[in-house]
């Protein structure tokens, strides 16, 4: 038996992030009898978050308040995530592997003496009792498993990576909620936000956690329409190539690779994309890849599942007209 | 002070060994790519001292075995002013909290011949791809941590930094001293020239064991590491992989083995925030 808390990312509305519930679903296999408790740092959750939670096996929800001082400072959340550590007693945490949770990670890890992996695929107990980590490496050509031999385990968990998984019927619908304010430490506050300019919101599913990708690289030539048309066609989410971004045809926020967004979606399509190295760590753990490329060497045929040598501007509106047809009929 | 790494090149073909460690003497080593532009991030801080007649200094500071020595080397090529390399048997398997606790003790050491500003790191290293270092440095060291910045400018002892978040852009500031770790996006790391090669050779690098450091042999390597690689295995091929060149139908042929495999699915797909 084993106390997990799992950290409640949520957008700056109050509205918990999606990804989150597979984070609870991990938490209730590893706390192996235990309860699985939340952290949300912040104002309060905004419904239905509670529930949901609730239904996903989170039994406590702590929310932590650090009133003037700005929570989205990393080092502000690795105090918080010290302190809800201490207050459960918790010898797992589980977060989303995103550069934020890193940084926490690695602040919580110096105070607490706690073992981390980050980028896991799947997460597990074995025989020992000890907690296992998966993840893929060297861009995706290498799989590792590594056990955490701390007392407290840190498993910052891709998200996407594990199936989100309701509890049974009988369970309680929303989790308790108990409310603290945390004295944030001035060593956590000397680094200051002094300008903050959020991104234009989209209608597209978040690209780190999509199921399915549409990737533009050079071979688009700054034109996007096809691939937003397919995209629109399949509810995927739209990345594109260092190239893309340099050239400004497209949002650096889009752009994957070993620098930018890591993608391990089920299906990954990439149109123009030649797959250089750099892009192809950020996306080769996809499940399915399929390419389109007017250039027979492109390096991406050689990991591909699907390759086509053609001119995007004509293969890829025949697929999505393609997929209409046959989805309405 | 610039912490870089030596890392095997990512266009060879890397791999790890039976311990689950990287395999680093394929002789195919390099500087880590993205310390190219802490490098030259710190180079063009400290040109720009100099031109406002401050005094300034770049000392590029490595942790590893004997070829680990040519990351530093290159980041003399780069501009750097003078080098360090912590080399002793014991670091091997050390995780990046042990790097941590050695490359603090490094600033410790600089720090007792001229008081160290700023401490710049690139934003991951493309091996492991962590991106745990920078903020495990600066908590080791109590510094104040800005990270992944896309652009850094020193003014009236505060460092501050822009960084493109997937959510924001931000402008973050910090009074000195402080740790910064730049993104790819931050510079155009220089190429040095024929002057910049042999200049470099001239360069000091210090090498340094744990013993000259004062830290303890046990709290690094492999025995101090927090986690232990039980299992390491190269990803088996892509199996059943179709290739065509367009006849005019590759379009449709692709939808429908996309729906045989039904992999493109009409439920909206997940990560929505609820």
């Amino acid at each position: 038996m084993a106390t997990v808390l799992v950290l409640l990312d949520h957008a700056e509305t109050g509205a918990l992030r999606g990804n989150v519930l597979e984070l609870a679903t991990a938490a209730r296999d590893l706390a192996d009898g235990g309860e699985v408790h939340g952290l949300w740092v912040g104002d309060e959750p905004v419904d239905p978050a509670l529930p949901v939670l609730g239904r996903h096996g989170v039994a406590v929800v702590h929310q932590v308040s650090t009133g003037a001082v700005d929570a989205r400072l990393t080092p502000v959340l690795a105090e918080a995530l010290a302190d809800a550590v201490r207050e459960t007693g918790a010898t797992v945490l589980l977060a989303l592997s995103t550069f934020e949770n890193k940084e926490a990670a690695a602040r919580l890890a110096v105070a607490t003496g706690a073992g981390v992996v980050t980028d896991a695929a799947a997460v597990e107990r074995d025989a020992e009792g000890r907690v296992v980590a998966s993840k893929t490496v060297l861009a995706g050509t290498w799989t590792t498993r590594c056990a955490v031999r701390t007392d407290l385990a840190v498993v910052l968990l891709k998200a996407g990576a594990v199936v989100s998984r309701h509890v049974d019927e009988e369970a309680p619908l929303a989790p308790e909620l108990r409310t603290r304010a945390l004295a944030v430490s001035e060593r956590a506050t000397r680094a200051v936000v002094v300008r903050r300019t959020p991104a234009e919101p989209s209608d597209r599913p978040d690209l780190s956690s999509a199921d399915v990708v549409v990737v533009g690289g050079r071979g688009t030539e700054g034109d996007f329409a096809p691939l937003e048309a397919l995209a629109d066609e399949v509810g995927a989410a739209i990345g594109s190539t260092r190239v893309a971004t340099d050239e400004g045809w497209i949002g650096h926020e889009t752009q994957i690779g070993q620098t930018g967004v890591t993608v391990s979606p089920r299906l990954y399509i990439g149109a123009g994309v030649s797959g250089a190295v750099h892009h192809r760590g950020g996306m080769q753990a996809s499940g399915t890849i399929v390419a389109v490329n007017a250039d027979p060497e492109a390096p991406i045929f050689e990991i591909a599942d699907f390759g086509i040598v053609g001119d995007l501007f004509t293969v890829l509106p025949q697929v999505t007209e393609e997929l209409r047809r046959l989805r309405q009929g | 002070m610039v912490c870089v790494k030596h890392v095997p090149d990512i266009q060879s073909e890397r791999s790890l060994g039976p311990d689950g460690r990287l395999v680093r003497d394929g002789g195919d080593g390099t500087i880590n790519e993205l310390d190219e532009n802490a490098v030259e991030a710190a180079v063009v801080l400290a040109e720009q001292a100099r031109g406002a007649g401050e005094e300034a200094e770049v000392v590029v500071v490595t942790v590893g075995p004997d070829d680990a020595e040519d990351a530093v080397r290159r980041g003399l090529q780069l501009g750097a002013d003078a080098a360090v390399h912590v080399l002793d048997d014991a670091i091997a398997g050390s995780d990046v909290f042990g790097t941590a606790a050695v490359l603090a003790a490094v600033l410790r050491r600089l720090g007792e011949q001229a008081p160290v500003d700023l401490v710049v790191t690139g934003m991951a290293g493309l091996d492991g791809l962590t991106s745990l270092l920078p903020a495990a440095l600066a908590a080791t060291l109590d510094l104040p941590q800005l990270t992944l910045a896309a652009e850094v400018t020193l003014a009236d002892g505060a460092v501050t930094v822009r960084r493109d978040l997937d959510h924001a852009v931000e402008e973050l500031t910090a009074p000195l001293p402080a740790l910064v770790s730049v993104t790819d996006r931050a510079n155009q790391p220089r190429y040095p020239n024929f002057q910049g090669i042999m200049a470099a050779r001239k360069k000091p690098v210090e090498s340094l064991t744990l013993a000259d450091l004062g830290v303890d042999p046990s709290t690094v390597g492999a025995a101090g590491a927090r986690t232990e690689v039980l299992e390491a295995a190269p990803r088996p091929p892509r199996t059943d992989r179709v290739l065509v060149t367009d006849d005019g139908q590759a379009g449709a042929r692709l939808a429908a083995w996309l729906l045989e495999r039904d992999l493109v699915r009409t439920t909206p797909a997940t990560g929505e925030v609820l």
